[in-house]
Parts: structure tokens; sequence; C-alpha cells
């Protein structure tokens, strides 16, 4: 070592209390004025769940009439529009983000994870929530669908817990792939998830050896739990520990995943 | 308190390695408060390496990384430093007062973004989306970002790359401005002019390894190569010439000579009365200078390669 002090300074880290919350609303409201200057974006998420509503559930009678399926339909389909933006907003749009060279740069300024993360959680939650009422209110007026408040809380809720896996899932992908790789994979996870965890036809259908396959699958533990909110019927405790279980997984995942990211890879 | 000595940041004995490649081979630096220092080398020489260690955008494979005495990829220890996105990386949907400002939200006293537009002449600009800008003027906002906090410490990485002369002069006069009051910079440039033009300190980088950490004016005598080239038919003549360090045989009894010091040579080729014609002293590119020096470092002799090194600027 030269001639020159050790000594070094951390007055920085007095600064940094207390400004984490406005850091996350900073956050926030440059991703949605992102998200908005480019509508077709939001309104895509948004509008695949309800087609898949308007065109597949609305039509057959057996559905629309009979207010258990109804309401269990919507319950379904609110999902997948919970899955869509963890999957796609979130997984694909972080792996986009990060082939930006605005990224390494976001990196170097003064937020740590609970803002980078946080305002894309809460994006992701507020445009999670349109898709969700867009059904509601479809399912309200075209369908016998029925549900109090204290179910449509307790639903919602029930929205937010089985969406958790599917948020880790979304930011481990989106850490660990190339956006080439990120589309594909995420193509390849979202629609079996969504059909064979019972989110299009309900697992009543399901031959016995899908639906044993269909119980391990976290879009299934999800559905089980919100349709079980929406009717009122206990909880299965299959779906609490399948929630639970997958949530630690991609929990895991997601933090190494984060942790070890460098921005884009070269070879 | 001496602030002389306060350390912004530093690196001990860093070494960074890409799959087989190694990027920094033993690289340590120290970064006192108040310095304006320049790091120099030819492209791929580990600089923009070092810098992403010392941002916090990497981690060391082996050695250590410090900025403000803690580690650089905790956000709290960057909330000092300002640094420079690559120009096409600004979001492109985003206006230019809505990066400053989000940029701005990082920092507890910022620049009010009126003033920082202003001072890099942004403030006809405000309202444009980012993606419309041409390629000087995000560079320029580019920059700009780098001092909107009021940060104590500054990376530049190739600051003027692409602009116009006035554009970069003006960009230098910011960066000296800053550094007059009191702000610690540290910039890479593989320009010898812009290092030259800016820095107190210079570190010269290559292949990973620190091959120079001087004054200015100690690593200009080292750096600023120049090419002697004459015609003579008694090359014997040019052996033991001041400053030498490789004499290239061309075409046509042709001989190019690199040093440090084309005055003295001249001067003792007529001293020694050698025979010679048509000659010329000209500049030599980075490159060649860097190439002289390791050749210098690792003792080899002359005339290997010089060729393959002929670089065009």
């Amino acid at each position: 070592m030269s001639g020159r002090s050790e000594r070094t300074t951390s007055r920085s880290a007095r600064h940094g209390e207390g400004r984490a919350g406005s850091t996350l609303a900073l956050h926030t409201r440059y991703q949605l004025l992102e998200q908005v200057r480019v509508p077709m974006a939001v309104v895509g998420n948004i509008a695949f769940p309800a087609l898949s509503f308007l065109f597949f559930i609305v039509p057959q009678s057996a559905l629309r009439d009979e207010p258990a399926a109804a309401t269990s339909a919507a319950g379904q389909l609110a999902l997948v529009s919970v899955l869509s933006v963890c999957l796609f907003s979130f997984g694909l749009g972080t792996a986009e983000e990060r082939a930006t060279p605005w990224d390494p740069y976001l990196r170097t300024l003064s937020a740590g994870v609970i803002p980078r993360l946080g305002a894309k959680v809460i994006t992701g939650l507020a445009f999670a929530a349109a898709g969700v009422g867009v059904i509601a209110l479809i399912a309200a007026l075209l369908t016998s669908a029925t549900a109090t408040l204290v179910q449509l809380l307790a639903a919602g809720l029930a929205l937010l817990a089985a969406g958790t896996p599917f948020l880790l899932m979304g930011i481990s992908l989106g850490y660990l792939l190339p956006v080439k790789a990120a589309l594909p994979a995420v193509q390849m996870i979202f629609l079996p998830m969504a059909f064979a965890g019972g989110l299009f036809l309900p697992p009543q259908m399901f031959p016995r050896w899908l639906d044993a396959i269909s119980l391990l699958l976290p879009s299934r533990g999800g559905r089980d739990l919100v349709v079980s909110q929406l009717t009122s019927s206990a909880i299965p405790t299959s779906a609490i520990v399948n929630v639970v279980v997958w949530t630690l997984l991609m929990g895991g995942l997601a933090a190494w995943a984060y942790r070890r990211d460098e921005g884009r890879r070269f070879r | 308190m001496t602030t002389s000595t306060e350390l912004l940041a530093r690196a001990v004995d860093v070494r960074r390695t890409f799959d087989a490649t190694v990027a920094l081979d033993g690289v340590s630096l120290d970064v006192p408060a108040g310095q304006l220092i320049g790091l120099l080398g030819p492209n791929g020489a580990g600089k923009s390496t070092l810098i992403s260690l010392l941002l916090g955008l990497r981690r060391p494979t082996a050695g250590r990384i410090e900025l403000f005495g803690g580690d650089p990829r905790d956000a709290v220890n960057r909330r000092l430093m300002g640094n420079t996105p690559q120009e096409t990386g600004l979001p492109p949907l985003l206006k230019v007062r809505e990066v400053v400002d989000f940029v701005a939200g990082h920092y507890a006293t910022p620049m009010p973004t009126g003033e920082l537009l202003e001072r890099f002449g942004l403030e006809d600009l405000a309202a444009r989306q980012t993606g419309g800008l041409s390629g000087g003027q995000k560079r320029r906002l580019a920059v700009a970002l780098a001092f909107v906090g009021r940060p104590r410490l500054v990376f530049l990485d190739e600051p003027t790359t692409g602009l116009d002369v006035d554009a970069r002069h003006a960009l230098w006069q910011a960066i000296r401005d800053f550094h007059a009051d009191g702000g610690t910079v540290v910039l890479t440039s593989h320009y010898l002019e812009e290092v030259q033009a800016l820095a107190e300190r210079v570190v010269v980088i290559d292949r990973g390894r620190v091959l120079a950490d001087d004054s200015l004016d100690a690593v200009r005598a080292v750096v600023d190569v120049r090419r002697v080239s004459l015609r003579t038919d008694d090359p014997a003549a040019l052996e033991g010439l001041p400053g030498v360090t490789s004499v290239t045989p061309g075409r046509a009894d042709r001989f190019d000579l690199l040093t440090v010091d084309s005055d003295a040579v001249v001067r003792e080729l007529v001293h020694r009365s050698v025979p010679f014609a048509d000659l010329e002293v000209s500049a030599t590119s980075l490159e060649e200078a860097f190439l002289s020096l390791t050749r210098r470092a690792h003792g080899v002799d002359s005339d290997a390669g010089t060729k393959d090194l002929e670089v065009t600027r």
C-alpha cells in the first residue's frame, strides 16, 4: 500500500434511511409513465383473459347460466390475467429491460432492491387489477356469476397469494434468461400452466392422470385457493401446501438469480 | 481532517476474468478526494471493466473494491457518486426533463433541473423525448446526468466520444468547473489529447495491468511517442539513438523509429553525420505508444511485429 491514508468516508450511509419510500414512488411513477406511453402493451395484457372469457365461457350456456360454474370460471380467468402479468410484463419485461443499455446505468444509481423490484410489482399489480376488474365486470354483466363483497375481497387476497409464486418465477426468468430465450420460455410455461392448472377448463373435467399432475402445479394450487374463496368452500390443504412450497422455491430461485445478475452477458 | 488524503474509492489487487479472458490482472487504484484522474489505455485494455467494478455493476473475481468505504454493490454507498449512461441507453420514450428529474430523485441535494439543462446547453430540449435527440445531444444529456446529484465523485467513461470540437470543449469546461469546486473525477479515454486536457494524474492501463500511475507530465514523457521516419543506406548508424524503442525497416531504405524524444534523435542523427534523406516526424497512435511502452517493460527487442499494429486513426 502506498503512504496514502486508509481512512475512507461513510457519511453517505446516514442519508439513506427514510428515502427508500420516496425512491420507490419515483421508480413506480416512471415505470407507469413508460408503460402508458405504449398503450398497446397495457391493453394486450388486459384483453387476452377478457377475450378468453368472452369466447370460451360466455357462449356456453352450461357455464354461463350455472352460477357456481360461471363464478369459478371468472375466478380462473382472473388468475390467468395475474399469470399473464407476472410472466409477460414482469418476466419478459425484465429480460427486455436488462437488454437495454439504460439498465446498467439504473443499477449504478443509489436505489436498492426495494425501489427497483417494488416499482415493478406495484405496476404489475395495477395492470393485473385492471385485468381482473374487466373480467369481473364481464362476469357480472353477461353471466350468472355471483359473489358477495366479502367473497370478492377474499378472492382478491387469494389472487395475490396465488400470483406470488408466478411473480417470483417471472423475476427468475427475467434475470436468468436473455430476451430471445425468455420469450419462448414464458410462452412454454404460460399455456401449459394455465391449461393444466385448470384455469381454462375446470379440473373436474380432467382425466385422473392429468388431475394428478395438475395438483403439483402452482397454477392449480392458486386456482383452488381463488375458487374456494369465491364459492365460500373450505380451502383444500393441498392448495395451501402447494402455494407455500412453490412460493419458497421460486423465492429462493429469484433471490439467487437477482444476486448473481451482472447485466447482459456475452461470450 | 485533511480531505486530500480521504479515499473516495479504491481497488486493491483486483482481478476480473470473463470465462477464459483476463480483463484485469492485479490492478490497484486509489482515488483520493479532489483529484482528476485519467485512465488511459487502448480499446480493450480493461478501463471499462475497472469502472464497472467501481460502480458496483460487477464483482471482482479476486481482490477488493471500495466506494465511499463500503461495497459499491450496496446502494447506499453509491449515494454520492455520479456516472454516465451510454448515450444509446437513454429511455427513448421519456422526455429530457423527465430523465433528469428521475435521476435527480436519487440524490439528497440535486441541482435544479433547469440549472443543469442550462449548464449543458440542453434547455431548449427539455420537452423532447430522448429518442428524438441527435447523437451529440444524447451524449451531452448523458454526461449531464453524472452531475445532477451534486456528487462528490464522478465516473466518466469515454465522455466525449462522438462529439464535435465545440461540444467537446464545452464538456471539458464543465468537467473542469466541477473539479475546481472540489469534485473528484475518474475519466477513461483512449485519446491522449483528452486526458492531457483534463487530468492531473494519469493511470495507464493495458492488457488488464497498470503500466504507469503518475503525474500527467511524467506519463506523457513515456506515452507521447513519436515516429521519426527517414531513408538511409547505413542502418547500422541508427543503433543506440536516444530514447528509441523500435527501428522498423520499410520499403526502399526507409526506416521508422519510435521514440519519446524525437528532437534528441534528430539532433543525434545530425551530430553523427548519418546520411539520411526525407526525414519526417509524426505523432503515433496511443496503441503504438503502448506497444513501445510494454516492449520496454518486457525488455523485448525492437522490430518484431510493429507492422500489424499500424492503426488507422
